[in-house]
C-alpha cells in the first residue's frame, strides 16, 4: 500500500458552543493514501462534508473543531529525506493559504454556486494563478488556463464565458480544471456529480478517473451513493450520525458488508451494472444529532439490534487481518453473526 | 444594449408623465398664478383688462384657450427650452435654473458619491468583522438614518456652524462668502465654496450613509455564506480577494436600490439647502413657493424630475456594466 498523504486522527467537530453544541463529528480517523480514492459515504447529516471541510479548516460558523489532528504529508523532496508532516489544524494563516488548493483542492456539489456568478471564468483562473504562481506572466496564466480547460475536455475559448453561459456539466468541468490548476496532492470531491444528470455524471466521473490515473492525485470522494463509490474508490469509509462505522476495501465492502447500516445502504441504490434486485430502504430516518439514541445510534433502525446496542456505543475495531474495521456489537465475537453480514471476503 | 434602450424608453414615459403633471398641477389647484400676479399689479395701480392679458402672456398661462391647446403650447415651449419668465427674479426661468443647478449638483454629487463609497466600504467591513467591536457602527448608522435631514442640519449648525453657539468651525449660511468673494475661478472663492459646502455636505453624507451601510452589510452577510466565497477561501486567495469576491456580488442589489435611495437624498437635499440658505435648486424652490412664483416653481419641478430620472438611468447603466447576466439578457 502506498504512503499516506492525508491523515485525519481523532477529529471531532461541534456546531455551536457549550451545552447546546451538536456533535457533528466524533473521533473520526481516516487515512488517504497517495494516488488513491477514499470514498466517504453516509446519509445526509452523517458528517461527511463536515469532516472534509474541517480537514481543510473551511467549516462554516458555528462549526468548531474540538479535537484531533489532520496531518498532511508533503511531496518527498528526495528519496532519503522524509518531509515533515504539517498539522493543518495547527497551521497559521500563511501556511494554510499556501497549503490550500496547491496541495488540497475542493470540488463542491453545485458548480453554479462554487463559481463566482459575475466574474468571468478567465478572471477566476487568473486570480488563482496569480495568488499561487506569482512568477507567471499574464500571458502564461492565460495559456495555462486554456490548457487546463482542454484537459477536462473543453475548448480553451470558453475562458471568456461567465458561469451562466455554461451548462451544469461544463461548470463542473471548469471547477475540476480549476481544482487541478496547481497540481494538488489531494482533491476533496464533495458530491461532485449529484447535481448532474446520469449521463453527464458518468462522463465527468470517467474524466476524473482518467485524470487521476494521469496526474496521480489522491481523492477524498464524498457521496451518499455507495454503488457509485464501489466503482471509483479503493477504500470506502461509512459514516453514521457523526461516527465512522465501517471501513473496508471497496470491493469487499460492496460484496460483503459487515455492518447492518452498510447492508441497508447497499440495498437503497440500484447498482449501475448487474442483475436487477429488489430495493429495500433503511426503515426510519437519520437521527437528530441533538437527541442521539443511547448506545449505538443506529439501534432503533437496526433489524439485528440487541440489548447491548441500547446501552453501549460500539468502537471502531479492526477485524482480524482483513484490512477492514467495523463498529458493531454483532462483530464483537460474542454472538453469532447473521448470514447477510458474514459473507466471505474476496 | 437592448436592455438599456428598453429602460431608456421607460424613463421617457416617466418623464412625459412627470412633465404632464407639472403642467396640470398649477392649473387644477385653486387660486391661479395670474390672479396672484394681477393682485400684485393692482397694488401699484388698477390693473385693467389689457394689463391682465399682458400678465397672462408673460406667465404663459392663457386661461382663455382650451386646456388642450395650452398643453400643446406648453410642450412647444419646453421643446425650445422656454420655461417661462420668473416675475420675482425678473429673468427667464431657464437661465435662473442653470445658475442654481451647479450648486445643487456639485453638493449632491460629491456628497452622494462619498456617502455611497464610504457606506458600502463600511458595510463590507461590518459584515466581515461581524461580532467584533465594529458592530457599534450599526446602531449609530440606524440612528443617523432615522434622523430627518433638516434636524441633523440644525444640530450641525448649532455645534459646528459660525452662526451656532459652540465650535463655530464652518460657515453655515450661503454657498460662498457673498460679502468678500467674487465668484469666478479664483482661489479665495474656491476655498470659500469648499468651506461653505462642509456642513451641508456633512449633513447629506451622515443622513444618507446609514442606508448604504445597512444595505451593504446585510447583503454581504448573505453573500458570505455562498459557496463561491467558501471556494475563494479554499483556493487560498489573499483575504482581501476573498472579501472582494463576496463584495462584488453583494454590490449588485445595492446598486439597483440606488435609484430609490437617490430620490430620498434629493428630497433631503432640498431641506438641507433651506436650512443653510444654500443657493441651489432646493433653496430657490422654497423661496419661489413663498413668493407664489409659479413659473419658477414649475420650472424647478421639471428640472428635479429630469435630474432624478437621469440619476436612475445612470444607476441602470452602471448595473448593466457590472452584471454580465443582465448584459446577456439584453
Amino acid at each position: 500500500m502506498s504512503e499516506p498523504v492525508l491523515e485525519v486522527r481523532g477529529l471531532s467537530v461541534d456546531y455551536g458552543y457549550g451545552d447546546d453544541a451538536v456533535h457533528a463529528v466524533v473521533d473520526c480517523d481516516l487515512t488517504l493514501r497517495r494516488g488513491q480514492v477514499l470514498g466517504l459515504a453516509g446519509e445526509s447529516g452523517s458528517g461527511k462534508t463536515t469532516t472534509a471541510m474541517a480537514a481543510i479548516r473551511l467549516l462554516r460558523s458555528p462549526g468548531v473543531i474540538t479535537a484531533g489532528q489532520v496531518l498532511f504529508h508533503p511531496r518527498l523532496a528526495s528519496a532519503q529525506s522524509r518531509a515533515r508532516a504539517v498539522d493543518v489544524l495547527e497551521a497559521d494563516e500563511e501556511e494554510l493559504r499556501s497549503l490550500r488548493w496547491s496541495e488540497i483542492s475542493v470540488v463542491l456539489q453545485s458548480a453554479l454556486n462554487a463559481l463566482h456568478p459575475v466574474i468571468s471564468i478567465r478572471a477566476q483562473f487568473d486570480d488563482l494563478l496569480e495568488a499561487h504562481r506569482p512568477s507567471l506572466s499574464p500571458g502564461q496564466r492565460l495559456e495555462r488556463a486554456a490548457e487546463l480547460l482542454e484537459m477536462v475536455g473543453m475548448s480553451g475559448d470558453r475562458l471568456g464565458c461567465y458561469p451562466h453561459q455554461l451548462s451544469g456539466g461544463m461548470r463542473q468541468r471548469v471547477m475540476i480544471a480549476m481544482a487541478l490548476a496547481l497540481e494538488p496532492q489531494v482533491m476533496i470531491l464533495d458530491e461532485p456529480t449529484t447535481a448532474l444528470d446520469v449521463v453527464t455524471q458518468r462522463e465527468i466521473l470517467e474524466e476524473l478517473m482518467g485524470l487521476r490515473d494521469r496526474l496521480g492525485f489522491a481523492a477524498l470522494f464524498i457521496t451518499h451513493d455507495l454503488s457509485l463509490l464501489v466503482e471509483l474508490a479503493d477504500e470506502i469509509a461509512v459514516m453514521y450520525a457523526g461516527r465512522l462505522v465501517e471501513r473496508a476495501p471497496a470491493a469487499s465492502l460492496f460484496r460483503a458488508p459487515r455492518l447492518p447500516y452498510t447492508y441497508g445502504l447497499l440495498h437503497c441504490f440500484p447498482p449501475m451494472h448487474g442483475d436487477r434486485s429488489s430495493m429495500e430502504g433503511i426503515p426510519g430516518s437519520p437521527p437528530n444529532l441533538r437527541e442521539l439514541p443511547s448506545g449505538c445510534s443506529f439501534h432503533p433502525r437496526c433489524a439485528w439490534a440487541m440489548p447491548i446496542c441500547r446501552q453501549k456505543t460500539p468502537r471502531l475495531r479492526d477485524l482480524n487481518g482483513s484490512g477492514r474495521a467495523v463498529a458493531c456489537w454483532l462483530h464483537s465475537g460474542e454472538v453469532a453473526i447473521p448470514a447477510e453480514l458474514a459473507r466471505a471476503d474476496l | 444594449m437592448r436592455a438599456l434602450l428598453r429602460r431608456l424608453s421607460v424613463y421617457l414615459v416617466a418623464a412625459f408623465v412627470a412633465l404632464t403633471f407639472s403642467f396640470l398641477l398649477p392649473r387644477v389647484v385653486p387660486g391661479n398664478p395670474v390672479a396672484g400676479a394681477v393682485a400684485r399689479a393692482s397694488q401699484s395701480g388698477a390693473c385693467n383688462a389689457q394689463c391682465v392679458r399682458a400678465v397672462e402672456e408673460q406667465l404663459g398661462f392663457d386661461v382663455h384657450t382650451s386646456l388642450l391647446s395650452q398643453y400643446v403650447q406648453y410642450w412647444g415651449h419646453l421643446a425650445h427650452g422656454d420655461l417661462g419668465h420668473s416675475w420675482s427674479e425678473n429673468a427667464p426661468v431657464l437661465s435662473l435654473i442653470l445658475s442654481y443647478v451647479p450648486w445643487t449638483l456639485g453638493l449632491l454629487g460629491v456628497a452622494t458619491l462619498m456617502s455611497f463609497l464610504a457606506g458600502t466600504a463600511i458595510g463590507v467591513l461590518l459584515a466581515w468583522r461581524r461580532g467584533s467591536w465594529v458592530e457599534w457602527v450599526m446602531p449609530a448608522a440606524t440612528f443617523f438614518q432615522a434622523i430627518p435631514y433638516f434636524f441633523l442640519a440644525l444640530v450641525l449648525v448649532l455645534v459646528f456652524g459660525q452662526t451656532g453657539t459652540m465650535l463655530r468651525w464652518f460657515p453655515s449660511l450661503y454657498g460662498y462668502d457673498v460679502y468678500s468673494d467674487t465668484p469666478g475661478l479664483n482661489l479665495p472663492f474656491l476655498f470659500s465654496v469648499i468651506g461653505h459646502a462642509m456642513l451641508p455636505a456633512a449633513t447629506v453624507v451622515l443622513a444618507s450613509m446609514g442606508g448604504f451601510i445597512t444595505a451593504m452589510r446585510n447583503q454581504m452577510v448573505t453573500t458570505m455564506d455562498e459557496d463561491f466565497v467558501l471556494v475563494a477561501a479554499a483556493k487560498g486567495l489573499p483575504t482581501a480577494r476573498v472579501v472582494w469576491y463576496a463584495a462584488r456580488n453583494a454590490l449588485l442589489p445595492v446598486v439597483s436600490n440606488f435609484s430609490i435611495a437617490i430620490s430620498l437624498v434629493v428630497a433631503g437635499q432640498i431641506l438641507v439647502e433651506i436650512v443653510f440658505n444654500y443657493p441651489g435648486i432646493g433653496f430657490h424652490l422654497y423661496d419661489a413657493l413663498g413668493k407664489l412664483d409659479y413659473t419658477l416653481v414649475q420650472g424647478i419641478f421639471v428640472v428635479i424630475t429630469l435630474v432624478v430620472l437621469a440619476a436612475n438611468l445612470l444607476a441602470d447603466v452602471v448595473y448593466v456594466l457590472i452584471d454580465p447576466r443582465v448584459r446577456q439578457a439584453a
